[in-house]
């Protein structure tokens, strides 16, 4: 084989190429100049979901706290009353079980939190599900991972896009 | 010696076994997805089999009995491989929906999938051995045995599941340990040297 060595001609050539496949495919990113960007959905996250979950006081015999925040993208106000449903493989059920799943609302800093049974790790790591699925937003399915497993809590925020 | 041997492979196979059968986990699972997770512990056992049969490496088997059980413990592993992923799928269909279209959020995922599949490919090849050449079979049998040592092991690593993780981890450097041991052994690297 024959030895090919990198001249200044390859790099600026692939600089160029590179520039061009980003240019023409629309990779990049516009500058956002007001401040929050959307949330995107997780992959995976919208898994093993059955829309309509009640809302609750809390799910099953609690003992971990799913935490979060609901804010509106650009201005990043806190929004009150947003309707987030929860599920998670736990304690007392799998992610398919109706007793898994349950729905809270945010008050009026944005903020949420509802108890649920201890999530244990299934599918590989230890996670939850989370999604905004009403009309006045784009719906966002989230899926954080917790740290540990032995974690009692799991936080994630919301940034939504008026519909 | 040949009991020490003995003792060490049934050592590497029940100890990984034990520990997955006693985790903590187990009490929140379906007996369907407990099922679905020893089919794949126990496919990395046969994984770990594998290598020391095909190289006659077990006392009381040489190479020419021992590849006989190869043969059968490789036709178990391609059942094994199609439980664990039934076994998932039943418990949890778009989870193993995402892993098989590579669109999953877990690492482990894509490996696990590639590994199914480089295990696919070497049932069918063994299959159609007698219509190949020797030495185009061995070479095909190396780099998919390799393929999926290398997958699995990567695999089971990034899972947090019901195997212990310093059991997981000894099982899986043996199975890599003992694979170069008989590529080594076999002298595989002969055969992916172009013919003179």
């Amino acid at each position: 084989m024959t030895r090919h060595i990198k001249t200044r001609r390859d790099i600026l050539l692939t600089g160029a190429a590179a520039t061009l496949v980003t240019g023409a495919t629309g990779l990049t990113v516009p500058a956002r100049a007001a401040g929050v960007a959307p949330t995107p959905t997780m992959r995976g996250g919208a898994n093993n979901y059955r829309p309509g979950a009640p809302i609750v006081d809390r799910i099953g015999n609690g003992g971990f706290w799913m935490t979060g925040r609901v804010r509106r993208a650009g201005d990043g106000t806190p929004l009150e009353g947003i309707r987030i449903q929860v599920w998670a493989h736990t304690t007392e059920g799998h992610e398919r079980d109706p007793q898994s799943h349950g729905a809270t609302l945010t008050g009026a800093d944005g903020t949420f939190r509802l108890e649920m049974p201890q999530i244990v790790p299934a599918f590989g790591q230890p996670h939850g599900h989370l999604a905004y699925d009403s009309p006045e937003f784009e719906t966002v399915f989230l899926r954080p991972v917790m740290r540990s497993a032995s974690d009692s809590t799991l936080h994630a925020e919301f940034v939504l896009q008026p519909a | 010696m040949r009991a020490l041997v003995w003792a060490g492979v049934a050592v590497a196979l029940v100890l990984p076994l034990a520990v997955a059968a006693t985790s903590p986990l187990l009490q929140w699972r379906s007996p369907v997805y407990i099922a679905a997770g020893f089919a794949g512990v126990l496919g990395l056992a046969v994984i770990f089999m594998q290598p020391l049969l095909a190289a006659g490496a077990l006392p009381g088997l040489p190479a020419w009995r021992g590849r006989r059980v190869h043969q059968w413990t490789g036709a178990a592993l391609v059942a094994l491989v199609v439980a664990h992923v039934v076994g998932l799928w039943v418990t949890s269909p778009p989870d193993v929906v995402d892993a098989l279209l590579l669109r999953s959020p877990t690492p482990f995922s894509p490996w696990g999938v590639l590994s199914m599949w480089a295990i696919f490919a070497a049932g069918v090849l063994a299959l159609l051995r007698n219509r190949l050449r020797p030495r185009g079979w061995r070479r095909a049998h190396v780099v998919l045995t390799s393929v999926i040592v290398a997958s699995t092991v990567t695999h089971a690593l990034l899972i947090e599941g019901t195997m212990g993780a310093v059991s997981k981890w000894a099982l899986c450097i043996a199975v890599v340990a003992v694979t170069l041991k008989a590529f080594s052994d076999l002298r595989v690297w002969r055969l992916m040297k172009p013919r003179r």
